[in-house]
């Protein structure tokens, strides 16, 4: 059994154009980027507008909140992804239906189906969260928000959810990190996202162990940056006062 | 919508559940035995022991379950071929298992620890003086009362193993969801097979969690 080892295979020409192995990880970690940074803004907004669902005191908004949370947490990220890419498209209305399938490319109809799924399924996470958060705040909060005339909309906006997140900063960096390990899914739909790039290296080049160790090392550098980044945004917006939040 | 044709498939669609939970029952059974091992040296008092056990749980919870499936069905043939000096054809079966195994261990690990860690010290103390020896501290009067302590989190961790199963569509395997698919490729109802993968996922997910939610109260009354 011969193996043929060569760490220099990333400099090495594609073959197509002036093209070296490296250019296909780059902009696969462009595309593993881009996914996971729209699916978040998704789940950032859906998550907080749910997680706020699930804590009013109306019975049936927060039911609303809850289905969601079930939903989207008991059914596997692939069949979800499967259930955005083939079969959500053909419910479109008309007009619409046809610009996606036809008049997009099609790497641009299967990212708005990745970025629909990730940030969907994230948003479930996101908002078990955001209701934790609100949650472990003390009572007076929210009462004295009340007494001070705010209107429920306004006690959200300006007292309950600036403290809310900031509780919960160590959560979500864990499910930040989680989108952008998810997004590989992107790749089973034929997307060329980082982990696609590796798998068409190592088949065009043979050289698997080293497509593979760089595809690990640049997930490894990216969620350890990531989370370096989230340390230092929950030290700088730590609530003051409050001893078991926000780092030592 | 037609859902004819899933009755005549599902002989084939329980075979295909009858892998996803073959793959699960050993995955869990391997993950947590490796997972305890990893705690029990991330714990340790050998510097290097607990530095090796806390890379390997940074470094497979950092990477994607996906790439780390893709990467052992291509490595671990190789690996076999380099440790015995022959090629052994290894199935994207076993490559899969082993990968879900040393993925979640690394998860496993964190619960554990935990576990461990949230037993007093004075139990451990009190095997010391009853003249125990660390093995018997620990697998008699530790870890039973750690694993008691942690089984709803264990079992949270392989219902999220359970749905991740599915991810063995990436190498071919003709689990439940990749059998569906496939099923519903050739019958033209993609939809309808799609959509019945997904009911069937949910309801023993939910199900199961219902009831982990349940022992936690148990649990958590059994505690005095």
């Amino acid at each position: 059994m011969n193996y043929h080892w060569d760490w220099g295979i990333f400099f090495k020409s594609t073959g197509i154009g002036q093209e070296i192995y490296l250019h296909w990880f780059i902009t696969g970690l462009g595309w593993t980027v881009a996914l996971s940074l729209s699916g978040w803004l998704i789940a950032m907004l859906l998550g907080t507008v749910l997680g706020v669902l699930r804590t009013l005191p109306q019975r049936s908004l927060s039911a609303i909140g809850t289905a969601y949370v079930n939903l989207f947490r008991n059914v596997p990220l692939l069949v979800q992804l499967f259930v955005w890419y083939f079969i959500v498209p053909d419910y479109l209305p008309e007009p619409i239906q046809t610009w996606f399938k036809q008049g997009l490319k099609p790497e641009i109809s299967g990212f708005i189906s990745v970025v629909a799924c990730l940030g969907l399924f994230t948003a479930a996470r996101v908002c078990e969260q955001v209701r934790t958060g609100i949650q472990a705040l003390p009572r007076g909060q929210i009462n004295a928000a009340l007494a001070l005339g705010l209107n429920p909309w306004k006690t959200y906006r300006h007292v309950l959810l600036p403290q809310a997140f900031r509780i919960i900063i160590p959560p979500l960096t864990s499910e930040f990190l989680n989108i952008f390990k998810n997004s590989s899914v992107a790749s089973l739909i034929g997307l060329m996202d980082l982990l696609a790039q590796t798998k068409q290296t190592a088949e065009f080049t043979a050289n698997l162990f080293e497509a593979f160790t760089l595809a690990t090392l640049i997930y490894f550098t990216l969620n350890m940056s990531l989370m370096l980044m989230m340390r230092w945004l929950e030290k700088r917006v730590k609530v003051p006062g409050l001893i078991s939040l926000g780092g030592k | 919508m037609d859902f004819s044709s899933i009755v005549s498939a599902l002989p084939d669609l329980l075979q295909g559940m009858l892998l996803t939970l073959k793959l699960l029952v050993f995955a869990v059974a391997g993950g947590i035995a490796l997972g305890t091992l990893l705690a029990l040296a991330r714990l340790s008092s050998n510097r290097l022991l607990s530095f090796l056990a806390g890379f390997y749980v940074n470094y497979f919870r950092s990477i994607p379950l996906l790439l780390v499936i893709t990467w052992f069905y291509f490595i671990v043939p190789f690996m076999l071929a380099w440790a015995t000096g022959k090629m052994h054809p290894v199935g994207a079966f076993a490559s899969s298992l082993v990968a879900f195994m040393m993925f979640e261990a690394a998860y496993y690990c964190e619960i554990v620890r935990a576990g461990i860690q949230s037993i007093p010290k004075g139990q451990v103390n009190a095997a010391y003086a009853l003249g125990l020896n660390y093995h018997q501290a620990m697998r008699l009067v530790v870890l039973p009362q750690a694993f008691r302590k942690m089984a709803p989190l264990l079992l949270q961790q392989s219902i999220i193993l359970f749905q991740d199963t599915a991810l063995v569509y990436a190498v071919g395997l003709m689990d439940f969801l990749n059998t569906a698919r496939s099923r519903g490729d050739i019958t033209g109802q993609l939809h309808e097979f799609l959509l019945f993968a997904g009911v069937i996922y949910f309801v023993l997910s939910f199900i199961a969690s219902r009831i982990v939610l349940r022992l936690q109260s148990k649990l958590a009354v059994g505690q005095n």
